[in-house]
């Protein structure tokens, strides 16, 4: 369980880490916290020849509300948006996920922008990012870009950024006035990988609910009130998914179902 | 830019629990092991080495992390503690006594990792109830005690304060 060797690189700016990626790219890796990559190169299912850290970078490290959404910095640590004072208000469903990713002493280390790298598909915050139509901000030396995050995470651990890219932000919209919101996970001890995800939010007119832990990617699905167990079923089947060694894809789907009707209730109830 | 090319060894050096340290290291060393091997640093324990069972957690900075997720040149410069440096000239700390007191470890695998959680929490939430105490241990394994005795040790110093 060591890391193959690489090399270690700690840009003093986000200009030398792009050049850094330019030139080598395809076989760097960005490191923020670590808390995945680190444990893929120990097992050596990630064998970087060089790692840029952009852990120290200052341009990277905000938090702020920027046209309407909340801008996370790429070096922002899991606790780091936790504990920022307006979370609850501003995005309260954010808040209730975040300390549900990983545990105490990962979250002090591990970044939001990591995880959405990472593009685990029983991650909390990929899921948040696609249930709240997020996006994410990427760099290279040839442009920047902003992609969708129905757009942003393409498979199983994949995801649309090029080998001469990295995030630099991930913006999560504002809850809308009018809105509620509910989540639920399913795992074996808090903060291991989840069984079953399942976020909700809604308004008058319907509820959008996601579901991490089943399929490649976080799914989503509209549905219209009343929400019946005839379209959370049909979802539940639609996500398709896999037996492992933690549960069956039958346990999984019998999770979506149970969970996507108790959450829709409480979202239903808690609407204005 | 700092840049420390595979294969060699690179001067690391930061403060151990108040003391300066260095030692070499390739990029490729673990934390946990730099503390271990290089600095004669035992009292970290490597369990799993992949973030999932909390033994090789020290406090960087102030924050508990598994070291095991850090290398050693990312250390450079910064503070880390483990629980080397707990005990004072006075005997062992407070949190250390109550493990003792409360029959919280057994074969004392996980006890570093869980005394270096315990006593960031301590010093940020001196009043931590059980729930948060509970959800903070979470992030680590402990095979003997069935974790009651753990629990038992904490709520007697914490709500303290």
């Amino acid at each position: 369980m060591k890391p193959a060797a690489f090399d270690y690189a700690r840009p003093d700016n986000l200009d030398e880490a792009l050049a850094l990626l330019a030139n080598r790219g395809d076989r760097a890796r960005i490191c923020a916290g670590g808390q995945s990559l680190g444990a893929m190169m120990n097992m050596r299912l990630a064998t970087p020849e060089v790692l840029i850290d952009i852990a120290g970078l200052g341009e990277l490290q905000g938090i702020a509300i920027v046209d309407g959404a909340i801008e996370v910095g790429a070096a922002v640590t899991q606790d780091a948006l936790l504990r920022w004072p307006e979370l609850g208000e501003r995005q309260p469903l954010l808040a209730q996920m975040l300390p549900w990713v990983g545990h105490y002493q990962t979250r002090q280390r591990g970044t939001v922008c990591g995880s959405l790298a990472h593009a685990d598909p029983s991650s909390e915050l990929p899921l948040a990012l696609t249930l709240l139509r997020g996006e994410v901000v990427l760099r290279s030396q040839r442009r920047r870009r902003v992609v969708q995050a129905k757009d942003f995470q393409v498979g199983m651990m994949a995801t649309a950024v090029a080998g001469d890219e990295m995030i630099v932000a991930a913006r999560f919209p504002l809850a809308p006035d009018g809105t509620a919101f509910a989540f639920h996970e399913v795992a074996q001890r808090h903060g291991d990988f989840a069984i079953v995800a399942v976020a909700a939010v809604g308004d008058k007119n319907g509820v959008r609910v996601g579901v991490g832990g089943v399929a490649d990617v976080p799914s989503v699905i509209n549905l219209t009130w009343p929400v019946t167990d005839l379209a959370l079923n049909e979802f539940a089947w639609a996500l398709g998914g896999a037996d492992d060694q933690h549960a069956t894809v039958r346990y999984r789907r019998e999770l979506v179902r149970r969970i996507g009707k108790r959450l829709t209730g409480e979202v239903y109830d808690a609407l204005p | 830019m700092r840049y420390l090319e595979a294969g060699q060894l690179h001067k690391v050096s930061f403060t151990l629990n108040g003391d300066a340290v260095e030692g070499e290291a390739e990029p490729r060393m673990l934390l946990s092991d730099f503390l271990r091997q290089k600095l004669g640093a035992f009292g970290t324990h490597v369990g799993c080495e992949h973030g999932s069972c909390g033994a090789c957690t020290v406090r960087l900075d102030g924050k508990a992390v598994r070291s095991c997720l850090l290398f050693a040149a990312q250390a450079q410069g910064r503070a880390v503690a483990t629980v080397e440096g707990l005990a004072g000239p006075d005997g062992l700390h407070t949190l250390q006594a109550a493990m003792q007191k409360h029959h919280g470890l057994q074969c004392g695998f996980c006890t570093p990792g869980i005394l270096m959680s315990l006593s960031q929490l301590h010093d940020e939430e001196p009043n931590a109830d059980e729930a948060r105490i509970r959800d903070v241990l979470s992030g680590h394994i402990c095979r003997c005690t069935g974790y009651d005795g753990i629990i038992q040790a904490a709520l007697d110093v914490f709500g303290k304060g």
